[in-house]
């Protein structure tokens, strides 16, 4: 009697300092009986009371954190101590109630559909959070598992939305869960017409399961329910005989056919004395006597019959093969479809945008990658196998700066010049010391610095070892800019690009309007002629070559940024960078320009053919390269007169 | 009166009693037929090499005496390796699966036998089909054929292309280096057909001659590539030293000048160009089954350089130089790639010949153009006392052998 006044006692002091504790006694059979047919009241009354705590409930009880302490029927929230004692806690305070033995306690379990209607009653109060990280937070998870439930909350929440940027991001959603969700069809008709003019992937994503079609076959007249997107003849592109055929197995319709190996294990399995219905096994290395042998097993009635072209025909005209939508609404998928293909024009043409941007991106590497080869063999003529090594030592010394100066804007800033001064200083020593005694035989400078090729990268590998080096890129220079969902380009190969026009105006400068510039281009048309002019040839030369190999090791720093540096960094770049003078055509910068943007702009169109296979697209640009020779073989600006040599 | 041609031609009396003598050297000292002095790995080896020089010789003739420095030589090699590839080991695959096939409980359609290789051969690529270019791979006639028809007819439209259009010097390296990387990029797919970067594999094993021990065919493959380069250098000598070999040699000097005399230039390239593809095929078709693998790495631009490397070192322009050139450099970059060279301890900082050997031989490439453009078979040139031209002031052509300055002005 005491007791039953204690518990009456504390109820009745809860009432007042405790509303969640009372909400929960008088739905008290429902949650605990826990049936999702009847839960809805109990939620909804939790959910719609509008205390603070109510989400706290709601969470604890989908995460079955939420306990019933058997002596007063009350409910808490309990943490697990160890397996036998749990620390309760009060929902309406929060106090911390002491710990409990678990045979005092009685863990509430809500089934998994339950839990699904405490999920959406939960997004209810994520969508309202005070706190906008926690509302983006919840859109974000409605993003990646959108639900039917979610499309009521979400648009209760719009309007009391105070962030732009959030509020934007609902009515987006929103309008996605109605394409997917809502019952009422022109509500979704119009949604889908209202996003097809957008480019995001999300609403292609939740167009396309729309549309999606599968194969479906019927005798007869087509189920009512089906939303036929097209009917299929059999023996068509669309449609090959042998997959029409096996759909129908599939779906019972027709018996399996009788393939070469189950006639072999048929035979094998029927095997007597020798031999299988009469014919000797040593006959059965020919196919044709195999079927005579199975078809005397099939008039038997041992093994099921051949299934022959005729009864597949006669199967396949039987029948009616039909593509189905997913979506059984015709009108929507007809808007869905529509709206489809209005976006995938518009991202056929963003695609060919971000094609050419790539495409871009690519020939400003091989055009850096080439501008020094453009100096040393465009203007001098001297082949420089060696040149991808100076790239290599460019992409090095970045590595090595940034040893010993860790910010990486300043190490940059550094690395350039020095990986200028170190490849500039390599390329005056190999010029001094091997090209100039070979000036006349090409041949003979191109196996010569071949050598000293080989020599360097393996002295890279005996330095830096073969694993590929770090060069990081400076924190500005990392993400993309984004125009949109399909068309982004990197910052990096931004920088590249205007690396780039900064070395082709510097080119041009010193080419155009330096007292070096003049004696480089007289010592190329008329050494001879140069020196009686005072100019002396031999310091010439050396500068020169100095020059295109100190470039290329600028170009390293700055492939080095977005390649692995390696010793073989230079190697992969070789080939192509001679391409690309050589297609360009020879002593001319626009030339080299020229080049790179064709092979640039080639290799990226034939990687876009057939995008999985990179190595096919190298191949068909080189045979391309190879057959753009026959046809002009000077390169595309050719020099004329004198100015060409021979 | 005319001389002969061995009276013309010294060296070859000289390569071919040196090579017999070799031959017969190893084979009784090898393990098959000899005391086993030579370990049968190491008859390989040799006789790999003799393949080596063959391809050697057939880079000389387009590079030292025609002026042509193809960097795609290799390439034909890589192909001749893989055609007959195809048939050892369609072949061999088809002798297996014939043999455990005879145990099941009735005898194999010839289609299942065909799936059956194909599924042993394509199972790396993730394939059972044969593609269109295995049609051939159970002929072993077809195939010998194409070890010389599909380095022939590449090298033959490639050529054609490239020499009408006047491709010359540097520009047609290069262009040949981007058809070596082409093919090799090709190769390396694996829908190629080729097994991809898996290559042919099991070449060493020859089909229907399981009893035999590897020894013995080792012996017989040194006799044939022994008897391939006698044959070759017999070829080369001969298309070297007659009115031909002056054409050629005038094309390598001033390629213009022959023209202007009323030679057909490009019909005189195209066919050394062809030619020496099918030498190259041919040698690449002895030595892969010698090497037991073929893959597109072997392929790669890299070899072909490196083959040209052998040719200077060797010494362009002479046969035997070519042939030098190979067996030195292949030899000694074995034995020091291999780790068999000791190791020199400076103290400070231990030269592992494994690490340094390349810096060392792409140095003394630099050396041997620079102040020994004969190379080692210039060696020959103190013993026959054969003095060059006193020559002074630059060269006016394009390559070594080119007249000079001073003696165009006498």
């Amino acid at each position: 009697m005491a007791s039953l006044v204690l518990v009456l006692g504390t109820a009745v002091a809860r009432a007042q300092d405790a509303p969640m504790q009372t909400l929960l006694q008088d739905h008290s059979a429902t949650i605990v009986k826990s049936s999702r047919k009847t839960i809805g009241p109990a939620i909804d009354a939790v959910a719609g009371s509008g205390l603070p705590q109510a989400q706290v409930v709601l969470q604890s009880w989908q995460a079955k954190d939420m306990w019933l302490r058997k002596e007063d029927g009350l409910f808490f929230r309990a943490e697990k101590i160890d397996s036998k004692t749990y620390r309760l806690f009060d929902f309406d305070t929060d106090a911390d109630l002491g710990a409990f033995a678990k045979s005092d306690l009685k863990q509430i379990k809500p089934n998994s559909g339950i839990r699904a209607l405490l999920g959406s009653a939960l997004v209810r109060f994520q969508l309202l959070d005070p706190d906008p990280a926690k509302r983006a937070d919840a859109l974000l998870s409605l993003e990646r598992d959108p639900s039917a439930d979610a499309l009521e909350p979400l648009r209760a929440s719009i309007d009391d939305e105070p962030d732009d940027e959030l509020r934007a991001k609902k009515v987006r959603l929103e309008r996605l869960l109605t394409i997917g969700y809502d019952p009422d069809e022109p509500a979704r008709i119009a949604a889908i017409q209202e996003m097809s003019t957008d480019l995001g992937v999300d609403v292609r994503a939740t167009l396309n399961p729309l549309v999606a079609t599968s194969l479906k076959v019927y005798a007869g007249e087509a189920p009512a329910a089906w939303n036929i997107a097209t009917s299929l003849t059999p023996g068509s592109d669309q449609l090959p005989r042998a997959e029409a055929y096996d759909l129908l197995v599939a779906e019972k319709l027709a018996p399996p056919r009788v393939s070469g190996d189950d006639i072999r294990n048929a035979l094998i399995e029927n095997i007597q004395d020798g031999q299988v219905a009469e014919v000797p096994i040593h006959r059965f290395s020919d196919p044709a006597i195999r079927e005579i042998a199975y078809a005397n097993l099939a008039n038997a009635g041992t093994v099921p019959p051949l299934v022959t072209e005729t009864d597949i025909d006669a199967a396949l005209a039987a029948h009616t093969f039909v593509q189905v939508f997913a979506d059984p609404s015709p009108a929507v998928t007809t808007a869905a479809s529509a709206a489809l293909e209005s976006i995938s024009y518009r991202v056929g043409i963003n695609q060919t945008i971000d094609l050419t941007l790539d495409a871009l991106s690519l020939a400003s590497i091989y055009f850096l990658a080439a501008i020094g080869l453009a100096i040393t063999f465009g203007v001098m003529g001297v082949i420089n196998m060696a040149h991808g090594e100076f790239i290599m030592m460019g992409a090095y010394t970045g590595y090595v700066v940034q040893q010993f100066i860790p910010d990486h804007t300043l190490s940059i800033i550094v690395a350039i010049p020095l990986a200028f001064a170190v490849t500039f200083a390599a390329g005056v020593a190999m010029e001094r010391l091997v090209i100039r005694w070979l000036y006349n035989r090409p041949l003979e400078t191109l196996l010569a610095t071949f050598g000293i090729s080989i020599a360097l990268q393996q002295l890279a590998k005996n330095i830096f070892g073969t694993q590929a080096r770090p060069l990081t890129s400076p924190g500005w220079l990392d993400g993309a800019l984004e125009l949109n969902d399909v068309v982004s380009i990197s910052y990096i190969r931004i920088a590249i690009f205007v690396l780039a026009l900064i070395f082709l105006a510097l080119f041009l400068f010193i080419m155009k309007r330096t007292r070096l510039g003049l004696e480089i281009r007289a010592v190329t048309q008329n050494p001879r002629m140069a020196s009686s002019m005072g100019i002396n040839p031999n310091r010439v030369n050396m500068l020169t070559f100095g020059l295109g190999s100190g470039i290329a090791g600028i170009a390293g720093v700055a492939i080095g940024l977005f390649a692995k540096v390696t010793s073989e960094l230079g190697s992969d770049y070789i080939v192509q960078s001679f391409m690309t003078v050589v297609v360009g055509g020879v002593g001319n910068i626009w030339g080299t320009l020229a080049g790179a943007t064709m092979i640039g702009f080639l290799q990226k169109g034939i990687e876009w053919f057939n995008p999985s296979n990179t190595l096919a697209a190298q191949t068909y640009m080189i045979v391309f390269i190879i057959i753009f020779i026959q046809f002009r073989p000077r390169g595309i600006i050719a020099l004329k007169g004198r100015a060409a040599g021979d | 009166m005319r001389k002969s041609f061995f009276a013309q031609n010294p060296s070859v009396l000289i390569f071919l009693a040196i090579l017999g003598l070799f031959t017969l050297g190893v084979t009784v000292m090898s393990e098959a037929y000899g005391n086993g002095a030579i370990s049968t790995s190491f008859v390989k080896t040799l006789g790999k090499t003799l393949c080596l020089a063959m391809i050697a010789i057939a880079m000389d003739l387009v590079w030292g005496y025609t002026g042509i420095l193809s960097l795609g030589h290799f390439a034909f090699f890589g192909i001749g390796g893989y055609m007959i590839g195809m048939w050892l080991m369609y072949a061999r695959t088809y002798d297996i699966v014939v043999a455990s096939l005879a145990e099941a409980p009735i005898p194999p359609t010839e289609q299942e036998l065909v799936d059956a290789v194909g599924n042993q051969i394509f199972g790396v690529v993730g394939s059972s089909e044969f593609p269109l270019i295995w049609t051939f791979a159970d002929s072993l006639t077809i195939q010998l054929a194409l070890v010389v028809l599909v380095p022939g007819i590449i090298a033959g439209v490639f050529g054609w292309l490239a020499f009408r259009s006047r491709v010359t010097g540097v520009y047609l390296s290069i262009l040949t280096q981007a058809m070596t990387l082409a093919l090799a990029f090709y190769l390396f797919q694996n829908d190629s057909g080729l097994r991809g970067n898996n290559g042919l594999s099991g070449l060493q094993n020859l089909p229907g001659m399981d009893d035999v021990p590897q020894a013995l065919i080792s012996v017989w493959f040194l006799w044939a590539s022994a008897g391939a380069l006698a044959l070759t250098y017999l070829f080369g000598a001969f298309v070297v030293s007659g009115k031909f070999g002056s054409v050629i040699r005038g094309i390598r000097d001033n390629e213009a000048r022959v023209r202007f005399l009323g030679y057909s230039v490009e019909t005189y390239k195209l066919f050394i160009f062809t030619a020496t593809a099918m030498l190259a095929g041919i040698a690449g078709a002895l030595y892969y089954p010698q090497a037991g693998i073929v893959n597109p790495a072997e392929i790669a631009p890299i070899a072909s350089i490196y083959l040209a490397v052998w040719v200077a070192i060797g010494g362009r322009g002479r046969l035997y130089g070519a042939v030098i050139g190979a067996i030195f450099v292949s030899l000694v970059s074995s034995w020091f790639t291999g780790g068999q060279a000791p190791d020199i301890n400076l103290g400070f900082y231990t030269v592992k010949w494994v690490d340094w050997w390349l810096i060392v031989l792409g140095l003394s490439f630099v050396g041997v153009t620079l102040f020994a453009p004969a190379g080692i078979g210039g060696l020959v040139d103190l013993v026959t006392n054969r003095k060059s031209p006193d020559r002074h002031g630059a060269d006016l052509g394009p390559d070594a052998g080119a007249l000079q300055e001073k003696e165009a002005l006498e």
